[in-house]
Formats: structure tokens, sequence, C-alpha cells
């Protein structure tokens, strides 16, 4: 009797050593692994190269462009006009007599007063530039090139001059001198002209006084003036953000009203013939086997680019989920009810409605409405690749290399949006789920 | 006589019974044929207005659908024979495709375990910071894969890296998110007990979680894998490497050499539906057959 115990205790006891051994093994190989894959992937992916490659001027550019903009102050040295333009672009120029206030003309000079003290004067014929603690520079262009003169010493390093061109690039901005003009970029915070371009009287207005004269019966030029602001199109960005939702909303819901009958069609026990059950289901891996990625590719090619593409490819690929889905739910409903139903001597139309609506809706529902959130996200990528939305606004302005501002604007409103999708989504879940519990 | 009382009022109570009842039932469904009206409308007035946005209509395009499919498969089908060379040249960006896919799920695995782990309540190394770490989950999780790519495309130059970076970024705050939820089902004895023998936050969670959560946690990383492949090839087309950017230069070289697209198209498939096949089946492993051991 204690013979037998005692076989079986050691039994046990090998047993359970040869699980530890296992479990140490595993504990230790696996991470191996993990690490033996990562060490693969970064070599597949030629990590080394790419640090080599990366460009990190481009991603500090992108950074400061972020948060800051830049003002150019430029003089034709041909015909000594001295133009004001924000980020240089057309859109964002001062117009005629309008200065910045950090410039002043006086007596045929312009200064313009950069941070830290630092100080260019444009003058008839020459540009003098004040670094504190370092000097004053002077440069003449003229026929032959830039002749420039500096404080006694080596050139630093923020100094590059050679004849035709001397660039001063310090952390007040940049001066840059050539022969035919000299220019000044002035760094200021903030993103420019968001509200109001400098055309429109209402630019650089207290919010107070805005509110004043919005009560006046200005509100709707007001309105106008910022709506159609010409450097940040509101009125388009925000015509962009709606075709997102719009390609969510229409290819989720599509997509569940398509599936909902075909789901019956290929769940067992509302389709006993295994043919057309098991045609359905592959109808269905179909569709979601092809990716979005492809559906876009091949509708783009009958209908053109646009947000009914991306619905579209939205619906298809959905159709798939919700047929698996909807067909998963319809084979759990509780047989009791329907058999209730039944009894009553309904149609089988009226069963359908009475005794498996009910059941399934809750469920249904909540997957749709998270399906609805996540398309959002979706809708952006799809509308980058068929053009279509805030996708393809975003890719546009990443494509200048340029706006990074409207980039982060537009990453902002993104993630804004899906927020908005994500509380509305579960708030209306909430309210029709409970309510449909409660009816019934 | 008070029998009579009794039973009269017994009925006078049932018909206001039966009358709120179908009050409620006449309520409920205006209120359903309500909100279907506004259904309709919305679907109906979206449909139209994404109709007029839209380059081509959706009635002009219907019977051009079938167009570049047929053009596809009849040139796919002329260079029948061009097809496995095709397959085999195109196989090595599937595979890049994948490695993103997989990378991006190990670390953006790990990073949700980890956030995950801090933002239970009963778990949380500081539980101050809790709300901190679901909003940040739920930032990463709202920033959609392509922004994040396409800014790293800038700075870093393309390739699979970007993609691989932007993909653990989202996959981070979805995994995080099922993890927190599993997380708060997990038995806190395990790890009051630990915490009673002096082990500390790392050596609790490792030792005290982890062991019940694990299966959950594999099955939502399995999931999770077979989105981000989709993900990466969607990226991919975006100058992010992989197969998607392979298709992209096929489609681009237009009518002649739709076989590779052909090729791509089949290998994306295949592949998609592969990993779907086998994701589902190992899941099923994981949550049904630990049961079936247990019952054994």
């Amino acid at each position: 009797m204690t013979m037998a115990a005692d076989i079986r205790t050691a039994d046990l006891k090998a047993g359970a050593e040869r699980l530890f051994r296992t479990k140490r093994l595993t504990a230790i190989a696996l991470p191996l692994l993990v690490l033996a894959y990562l060490a693969y992937a970064a070599v597949a992916f030629d990590v080394p190269g790419l640090l080599g490659r990366a460009n990190l001027e481009n991603g500090a550019r992108l950074i400061s462009d972020t948060y800051s903009y830049k003002t150019h102050v430029e003089r034709d040295n041909r015909s000594g006009v001295v133009s004001y333009a924000i980020e240089g672009e057309r859109k964002g120029e001062y117009p005629e007599g309008m200065t910045p206030q950090w410039v002043s003309v006086a007596g045929g000079v312009t200064t313009v007063h950069l941070p830290m003290g630092h100080e260019v004067r444009y003058y008839a014929d020459h540009v003098e530039y004040d670094v504190p603690d370092y000097g004053t520079i002077r440069a003449t262009p003229g026929n032959g090139g830039v002749n420039a003169s500096f404080p006694p010493g080596d050139l630093p390093d923020y100094i590059s001059a050679s004849k035709n061109r001397v660039m001063v690039t310090t952390e007040a901005g940049r001066v840059t001198i050539t022969r035919n003009r000299t220019e000044v970029f002035r760094y200021s915070w903030g993103w420019e002209l968001f509200f109001f371009t400098l055309d429109s009287p209402y630019h650089g207005l207290a919010p107070g006084v805005l509110l004043g004269r919005a009560l006046n019966g200005e509100a709707g030029a007001i309105w106008h003036d910022f709506w159609y602001n010409p450097m940040w199109h509101h009125a388009d960005v925000a015509w962009a953000l709606f075709e997102t939702v719009l390609m969510a909303f229409l290819g989720t819901f599509g997509a569940a009203l398509v599936a909902l009958p075909l789901a019956f069609l290929a769940a067992r026990n509302f389709t006993p013939l295994m043919l057309v059950r098991q045609l359905f289901r592959r109808i269905f891996d179909l569709c979601r086997g092809v990716d979005a990625l492809i559906w876009t590719i091949v509708l783009a090619r009958a209908f053109g680019p646009g947000p009914m593409t991306g619905a579209l490819a939205i619906l298809l690929t959905d159709t798939g989920s919700f047929g698996k889905m909807f067909s998963e739910a319809l084979e759990n409903v509780d047989e009791k009810q329907i058999e209730g139903i039944r009894s009553t001597g309904a149609r089988p139309v009226q069963r359908y409605r009475f005794g498996v609506i009910p059941q399934v809706t809750p469920v249904l529902l909540s997957q749709v409405l998270y399906f609805f959130e996540s398309n959002t996200r979706s809708a952006t990528v799809i509308g980058a690749i068929t053009g279509g939305g805030i996708g393809l606004l975003l890719t546009q302005a990443m494509i200048t290399q340029k706006d990074w501002e409207e980039v982060t604007y537009y990453i902002l409103l993104v993630v804004l949006m899906v927020f908005a999708m994500d509380a509305f989504s579960s708030w209306l879940r909430r309210r029709l789920i409970k309510g449909d519990a409660g009816g019934h | 006589m008070s029998e009579m009382t009794a039973a009269h009022a017994q009925g006078a109570a049932t018909a206001q019974i039966r009358e709120s009842y179908m009050a409620q039932t006449r309520r409920k469904r205006l209120y359903g044929t309500m909100m279907l009206v506004v259904f309709v409308a919305l679907m109906a007035s979206g449909f139209m207005t994404a109709e007029a946005r839209n380059a081509g209509g959706f009635w002009g395009g219907l019977h051009q659908i079938g167009d570049f499919p047929a053009a596809l498969l009849s040139e796919a089908g002329e260079k029948l024979s061009e097809l496995p060379a095709n397959l085999v040249t195109y196989f090595p960006a599937l595979v890049e495709t994948i490695n993103i896919a997989a990378v991006s799920t190990l670390i953006g695995g790990v990073g949700g375990i980890l956030l995950s782990m801090l933002a239970t309540r009963g778990l949380a190394l500081w539980p101050r910071m809790i709300p901190v770490w679901r909003r940040l989950m739920d930032v990463m999780r709202a920033v959609p894969e392509i922004v994040i790519a396409l800014v790293l495309i800038f700075v870093l130059g393309g390739g699979p890296v970007p993609a691989m970076i932007a993909i653990a970024f989202h996959t981070v705050g979805a995994l995080g998110k099922l993890f927190s939820e599993v997380n708060e089902n997990a038995s806190l004895k395990p790890v009051e007990g630990l915490a009673s023998v002096g082990a500390n936050w790392s050596q609790r969670m490792i030792l005290g979680v982890m062991p019940s959560v694990a299966p959950n946690y594999l099955s939502y990383a399995l999931l999770r894998f077979e989105i981000n492949i989709r993900a990466s090839a969607i990226l991919g087309f975006v100058g992010a490497g992989g197969i998607g950017y392979e298709l992209k230069n096929a489609m681009a070289w237009g009518i002649g050499r739709y076989d590779e697209a052909a090729a791509i198209f089949l290998l994306l498939f295949v592949t998609i539906v592969a990993f779907d096949q086998l994701g589902s089946h190992l899941r099923d492993r994981l949550t049904h057959g630990r049961k079936e051991e247990l019952l054994a």
C-alpha cells in the first residue's frame, strides 16, 4: 500500500519536474526567439541604412513649423521696393502701406527688429545687421555680387559668405543677401492668419472688439471672412471631414443592410440546405479576404475618385465581416421564442420579425456601431488612396512639404473626429440597446 | 356582492393595464418609424451627396465595374505561364509586408501589456496616473496609421520602418484597451500573495497576472496581427514598402503589365485568407481548448 503510494508520489514528482523543466526552457527560449526574430527584422528592414539616410533636419523643420511661422521681409535690390509676406505666400502678403509691427520705416531706412536685440537695417545702397556680442555685418549688393565686411576675427559658423551670397542664420532669424534681393525671415509663434487673412478688415482685432462688431450686425461678414479664409480653407476642411464621416456611414450601414438578409442564408438554423449555406459563407470570405485596398483600386477604375468609391469599398469589405458575424449571432438565437411565436400561428416573416430580430438586434447593432467608429479611421486612409475627404487633404498638405502647420491642424481634426465618433457611437449603443432590453 | 365589485375592479385594472400597454406599443412603434424615416433619409441624402461628389457616378460606373477585373483576368490568363515567375518575384515584398505586421504586433503587444497594467485598477503602479494612461491609449488608438506613416516617411525616407512604427503605435492603443479589459477580470489573489512575500511591481505583474491572462492576450494579439497585415499592405500603397508599394507600381505600369498586378492581388488575397483561417483556428484553440482540458 505504502509502496504504491510511494511510486505514485515519485511519478508525480518526476512529472512535476519535467513540467518545470519545460516551463523554464520556454521561459528562456521564447524571449530569445522573439529577440532573434526582431534582430532578423532589423536586418531585413535595413535599419542601419535607414538611420544613415534619415533626414533629421526635415524632422526639426517639421516640428518648428507646427508651432511657428515665418514672415519674409524682402527687398528687391534693383527697384528698392520692400515687401512683406507671411510664409512668402502671395495669399499672406501685407497690403500696400501696411507693415508688421516690428518693422519701422524712417527716412528711407527700413529697420527690422528681430528678437534678442538683433536688428537689420535696409539702406538705399547697403544692408546692416547688428548681431549682439558680435558686431555689425555690412553688405553692399552690387553688380559684382555681394561686397560684405564683417567684424574683425574668424567668421562664426552661422555665417556663410561667398562672392554672390551672404547668409546669416541665428536663433533670431535668417538674413540672406544676394545681388538681386535681401531677405529676412522672422519667426513667430502660432499658426499664422488662422482666423482672418491680412486683407480682411477683421484681422488683428481683439476677441472683445470682434464680439461687439458681431453684435452690431457684422456677424455674417465676420463669419464669411473666417469661413472662406483663403489660407486655411475652413469651409473645405469641414466639408472634407463630413465627406470622411459620410464614407464611413454609407459603407457601414449599407453593409449592414446588405449583410442582414444574406446572413439568414448562411446560418445553419435558418438555411438547412448545405449548398446554399456554403455558397454564401464563401461569398462572405471572399468579400473579407479581398482587402479594402484591393476593392478601392478595383472600384476606383469604375467609379473614379471620390467618396462614393470609398464608401463602396468599405461596404464590400464589411459585408463580408458583417455576414460572418451576423450569421454566427443568428445561429445562437434562442429557439424557444421562435417556437412561442409559431404557436400563435405566425407566418415565417412574422416569426423572423418578432421571434428573431428582437433577440439579435442588440448584438448586431453594437457590432455595427463598433465598425462605424473604426471605419471613420479607415475612411481617412481610403480617402488618401481614392482621393476624397480629409485623407486627401492630409496627403496633399504633406506632399507640398512646407505646410506642416496645416498637417498638424488636419491631424488634430482627425483625432477629434475619431474621438467624437467614438463618443457618439458608444452613446447611441447605450441608448438603443438599453431601450431594446427594456422594451422586450 | 363584494365579490362582484372585486371582479369589476379587477376588470377595470386589466383594462387599464391593457390601455397603457397599447399606448406604450403605439409610442414605441412611432419612435421606431421615426428612427427608420430619419435613417432612410440620411442614407438617401448621403448617397446622393457622395454621388454628386464622385468623379464618376454610381449608376454610370455600375456597368463598368467588371471591366477592370475582366481586363486583369484576361491579361493574366494570356500570360498564365509567367504567373509562377511573377509570384516568385513579388514573394519577398509579401514577406516584408508580413514582417512589418509581425514586428509591429510584437512591439505593440509589449507596449499594450505595459500600458494596460498601468491603467487597470488594482494593478496600477501609480493609481493616480490611471486616467492619464487611459487617455494616452485613446489618443494612440485614434491617430490613423497613415498620418504617422506619412510624417515618418518625410523624416526617415520611404521603407518598412515608418510603416512598422506607425502600426505599432496604433497597436499599443488598440491592444492596451482590450488587454486592460482582460486585466479587470483577472484574480487579484496571486498579486496579493506575491506582494505579501515582497515581490516588486514587475514581478507581481509577470508572475501573478500574466499566467492567467496570457491566453486571452494571445488571442487578441493574433486578431490584431491579421488586422495589421491588411494595414501594412495599405500603408505600402502610400510609399512604405512591402507588397502595397509593388502593387502601386504595377498599377502605374497600366495595360500590358496587369499580369503583375494580378499576381500581387493573388498573393495578397491568399495571405489574408490563410492568416485569417489560421488565426481563427488558433484563437478557437486558445479560448475553448483550455475549457476542454479542464473538463477532461
